[in-house]
């Protein structure tokens, strides 16, 4: 099957980007090289193409009520530009996705998902509608996305996109009213920096890639520094760290999971496993020495394998290798490791999965 | 445009290897560092382990993945470059500086089944 173009695709080849498969789209990895672009992202300001994405406006009288029963965060009753981060899970605690839900009106929530789960996000949504009075529309196809991301961030979207954006707190949103359409802005990323979120119709988006990459104040991104930003600040990537076997228990992401409220798919299981642990669960390995670990690799303890390897790099802004793995939840901060390279096995320790500070703007 | 040098022999897994008073010098060529990008950890033999011509010998890992080393000839491990533990990177900027490891060569025949320069130049033309 060919894959999907995102509406910048024709920007990405002409700036000489390396231009990978990624979730079904050809997508930018790298315009220059994967250190360049990370650092500009920690030091000054980044724009990623990421209109791969999928989003989904949810709206009617049990808009909110629907999305407390395919979600596993509380967004009963929030304030009208508030942001939730969550998962939907099956029945049995695995995780369908991970998704942003954002409430943009009383009755009337925007949800983004993963470009690789639009089909099955939308199917699930659609599944699970029966008994809510509400609209479903999928606008994957609408929308155009753009990450700006970085601790300049701010300035670069006030003043070279001429949006303002100063007010937005972190996890926020609003509608701006531009160029005769409504874009939504908001303070979020996947970076660890302080950023932005710009969606927008095709048109709009291309002319704000212009106008970005050509002011030389911010780099154009790929997907390569995304994933190494993402994992620095110990991040979740959906079918790495969040699998349809990999619960949100399992993750370490219990805290977005309200188990308080009365129902949503996924509860019984997920209650379960808080209650009475888990076999595995996510932990981050720091190694002694210099090799990468990659996802899938093995880790090994006391002679035999006790998880595999869900994400791993030579970090970029720490001088260390790092991993993230799914390992037996017997093993405690601290212990010893070691991870099957090839043929050889490095020693590491079990530490916590996030190896460099996040720099919110609160 | 990734650069070719005379004089050296290449193979088709991108290393080349230089030959100088019957060692080779083997490391990864011009267009291989470029397709790599950033360079951060070279999985090494150590001196005296033995290489065979075809066959892997370590790894070069870019930022994003593994890519595995193959030997254009068969020889004794005599010297690793040890820069390179330290400074991987510099192969991204000096690839044909920056060899990987010195080989005594074992069968210099091997050598007449590697491409030379031009050839190597037809070879990822094509690509």
């Amino acid at each position: 099957m060919e894959n999907k173009r995102t509406c910048l695709y024709d920007k990405h080849v002409a700036l000489g980007a390396l231009i990978s498969p990624f979730s079904g789209f050809d997508m930018p990895i790298q315009y220059t090289s994967i250190i360049e672009e990370h650092q500009a992202v920690r030091q000054r300001c980044g724009v990623f193409d990421v209109s791969h994405m999928g989003e989904v406006w949810v709206s009617g009288p049990d808009a909110e009520r629907f999305v407390n029963h395919i979600f596993t965060n509380d967004v009963s009753d929030a304030p009208l530009g508030k942001i939730f981060y969550g998962m939907m899970c099956y029945p049995d605690g695995g995780t369908v996705d991970d998704l942003l839900v954002y409430k943009m009106a009383p009755q009337s929530f925007f949800i983004v998902i993963n470009a690789g789960n639009i089909d099955k996000d939308v199917a699930w949504m659609r599944d699970h509608a029966e008994g809510f009075d509400i609209e479903l529309e999928h606008k994957s196809d609408y929308y155009g996305q753009l990450a700006v991301q970085g601790p300049e961030s701010e300035s670069v979207v006030e003043e070279v996109l001429g949006l303002t954006c100063k007010e937005l707190a972190f996890y926020t949103v609003k509608s701006i009213e531009t160029e005769g359409e409504t874009l939504i802005v908001s303070r979020t990323g996947y970076t660890g920096e302080d950023g932005f979120e710009v969606y927008g119709s095709h048109a709009y988006i291309r002319g704000a890639w212009d106008k970005l990459t050509q002011n030389g104040r911010c780099q154009p991104c790929g997907l390569g520094c995304r994933d190494t930003l993402r994992f620095e600040v110990g991040l979740p990537l959906y079918g790495d760290e969040l699998t349809e076997n990999i619960s949100p228990i399992m993750a370490g992401l219990g805290m977005f999971v309200k188990l308080d409220k009365r129902d949503f798919i996924g509860r019984d299981a997920l209650l379960k496993q808080k209650a009475e642990g888990v076999a595995q669960r996510l932990r981050g390995i720091e190694l002694d020495g210099n090799a990468v670990p990659r996802h899938g690799y093995s880790v090994i303890a006391d002679g035999r394998e006790v998880g595999q390897i869900t994400t791993g790099y030579r970090l970029i802004s720490v001088d260390k290798s790092c991993a993230v793995a799914l390992v037996d939840s017997n093993l405690e901060l601290g212990d010893r490791v070691e991870v099957q390279i090839r043929k050889k096995t490095f020693p590491g320790t079990i530490v916590k999965k996030k190896f460099y500070d996040k720099h919110y703007k609160k | 445009m990734a650069n070719i040098i005379e004089g050296l022999y290449y193979c088709e897994s991108h290393e080349y290897v230089r030959v100088e008073d019957g060692f080779g010098y083997i490391g990864i060529t011009d267009y291989a560092q470029h397709a790599l990008g950033n360079v951060v950890y070279i999985d090494m033999p150590e001196a005296d382990d033995e290489v065979t011509a075809g066959e892997e010998f370590g790894a070069v890992e870019s930022v994003k993945a593994a890519s595995d080393l193959v030997s254009p000839v068969s020889g004794k491990v005599v010297e690793v470059n040890e820069d390179l533990e330290e400074t991987p990177g510099l192969v991204n900027k000096d690839a044909y500086g920056n060899w990987i490891i010195k080989v005594e060569l074992s069968d210099p025949n091997e050598l007449t089944s590697l491409m030379d320069a031009a050839a190597y130049a037809a070879f990822i033309e094509k690509k």
